[in-house]
């Protein structure tokens, strides 16, 4: 007697989507990226088109075409300061991942720690970094490392707080299971409460990485009006204080961009760390 | 085989700490080899006695002893959902238990292997839940319970929310799986014809405050099959069960 899977119970399985696919995408996928470009080429196009009928100075409002050419002869100066505000901001990503998700595991193991400490967590939150940015840039002598910090104090919130949830999400019978097995508190946390958390932390890191950015240029700009400064921020400074409108757009434009690529790329983890299991990276399937 | 007590509840009470009476001076006293069904409405606090029988919650008063309960792995339980790890496959969730008793990933990868080969799950070790039918999650989940060869089996009304069909193969299943590993059963339920189908005792509980109210023994032989399901046999112990079931929720 052998105990065998019925038809049944195989024919309910939840398949994988088999919609046909076109050079590697479902025609879902390329709707999602060729819509938004149409969108987006139709705006260039009617900007351009406003910029010449009106013949709107360059210094008022250059069209695309004039920030895209002085995004090229501009790509020596801008480039090296594209570099520094990325070096800043990813720095501030990752410190703020680390120890977002180290306090958040020292919260999750203790309710007295976590009432202690967290609402301090909310005042570096609440605080706006405009604020306190001129202070960190006077108390500490390495502008990369005052930059870093007022990144990081922008974006550390989203991952504690989301990771803090995620850690305390532990679906119920699972966590009587783990006691029914005698698990240790380490084994919880290792195989039940950081898996549980995952997500939420994904979730706090991509919402991170456009705060790190944001953190990153708002400290730029604090330091650019003193004069010290080397990242996009403060090209968009001297840009504005020369007149030179069409770099002051190609800063713009790197900035913008850097804040897709970060988004995307934090997308693209979160997809990768979840694809098998978690509901948010199962779309395509039924 | 001599009888011997597999677990005994003596005088067990329940008061959760909103102040609901959840089960009263509960006695009951399964024996080795059994398949004791718990039966009775929703709130008699069968699933209560279950847990406190698992060690998850601990009585407000009264004595429970669960024999070798002192051993991990000794009780299993299956839940009323899968409780599956979203994020393992289903190898890596049988071997659960055994990793978490320490034993080594080879050794843990080949009684998991067996364990889902005996759930008639071949082949899907590497599947992760998301991908798994509710019968097939069902079934890993059962495949984790006996993983670690427990003496105590409990079972929370685990084919609840499967369809008919499904039930009838798990339930089939469950009872091949019993014969073949001599496991004691115990299985709350709502159901009385899986109760009748299953069980060779069945314990009538009542609601308000929850308490066993009948104690009935089902003396079919088994191996049950279908021809057991449609006997005339199966049909006088269901008339019976209902009736104990009526009496119990009418007083």
């Amino acid at each position: 007697m052998t105990v065998t899977l019925s038809a049944n119970e195989a024919a309910d399985a939840p398949e994988e989507n088999r919609a046909a696919r076109y050079a590697g995408l479902t025609a879902e996928g390329w709707f999602r990226i060729l819509a938004p470009t149409l969108i987006g080429v139709l705006a260039l196009v009617g900007w351009e088109a406003v910029v010449r009928i009106n013949e709107i100075p360059p210094y008022l409002l250059p069209g695309p075409l004039e920030v895209w050419r002085a995004l090229i002869r501009e790509w020596p100066s801008l480039s090296v300061s594209l570099l520094v505000t990325l070096q800043i901001t990813f720095a501030a990503l990752f410190v703020a991942a680390t120890l977002g998700l180290l306090l958040s595991v020292l919260f999750a193991q203790s309710r007295i720690i976590e009432m202690s400490l967290f609402p301090y967590a909310v005042i570096l939150q609440v605080t706006p970094v405009v604020a306190i940015a001129p202070l960190i840039i006077i108390w500490v002598d390495d502008i990369r490392l005052a930059l870093l910090i007022c990144a990081w104090i922008v974006a550390f919130f989203p991952i504690l707080s989301n990771t803090t949830l995620g850690l305390n999400s532990a679906d119920q019978n699972l966590t009587d299971l783990f006691r029914l097995y005698r698990a240790s508190r380490w084994q919880v946390l290792r195989r039940l409460r950081l898996p549980t958390a995952m997500p939420y932390f994904l979730a706090g890191l991509r919402i991170s990485g456009g705060l790190a950015l944001i953190g990153a240029i708002v400290a730029e700009f604090v330091a650019g009006t003193g004069g010290r400064a080397s990242g996009l921020a403060y090209r968009i400074l001297e840009a504005g204080y020369q007149l030179q409108i069409p770099k002051m757009f190609a800063a713009l434009v790197l900035v913008s961009l850097t804040g897709i690529a970060i988004f995307l790329a934090m997308s693209l983890i979160s997809h990768l760390a979840l694809r098998h299991w978690h509901e948010s990276a199962l779309k395509d399937r039924r | 085989m001599v009888p011997a007590t597999v677990a005994s509840l003596e005088g067990v009470t329940k008061r959760y700490a909103n102040g609901t009476l959840a089960v009263r001076g509960v006695d009951l006293a399964v024996q080795r080899g059994d398949f004791v069904s718990l039966l009775g409405p929703s709130g008699c606090g069968k699933s209560t006695v279950l847990r406190m029988m698992a060690g998850l919650i601990a009585p407000s008063s009264g004595r429970i002893e669960v024999a070798g309960g002192g051993e991990t792995g000794d009780i299993g339980f299956v839940f009323q959902e899968p409780t599956l790890m979203p994020w393992s496959s289903a190898l890596k969730n049988v071997m659960l238990p055994l990793r978490l008793a320490g034993m080594a990933r080879a050794e843990a990868e080949r009684r998991a292997r067996a364990a889902l080969d005996s759930v008639g799950l071949a082949g899907f070790e590497g599947s992760y839940p998301r991908a798994l039918s509710g019968g097939m999650k069902m079934r890993v989940s059962i495949a984790r319970a006996l993983v670690t060869k427990p003496r105590l089996l409990l079972m929370d009304e685990p084919f609840a929310a499967l369809d008919e069909i499904t039930r009838h193969k798990l339930n089939n299943d469950l009872l091949k799986l019993w014969e073949a590993e001599r496991f004691t059963a115990v299985f709350v339920t709502h159901s009385v014809f899986e109760s009748v189908y299953l069980s060779r005792r069945i314990v009538v509980m009542a609601a308000r405050p929850g308490r066993v109210v009948e104690d009935l023994a089902v003396d079919a032989p088994y191996p049950r099959g279908e021809s057991f399901r449609t006997s005339a046999e199966y049909a006088a112990h269901c008339r019976d069960i209902s009736q104990a079931l009526d009496r119990a929720m009418g007083t």
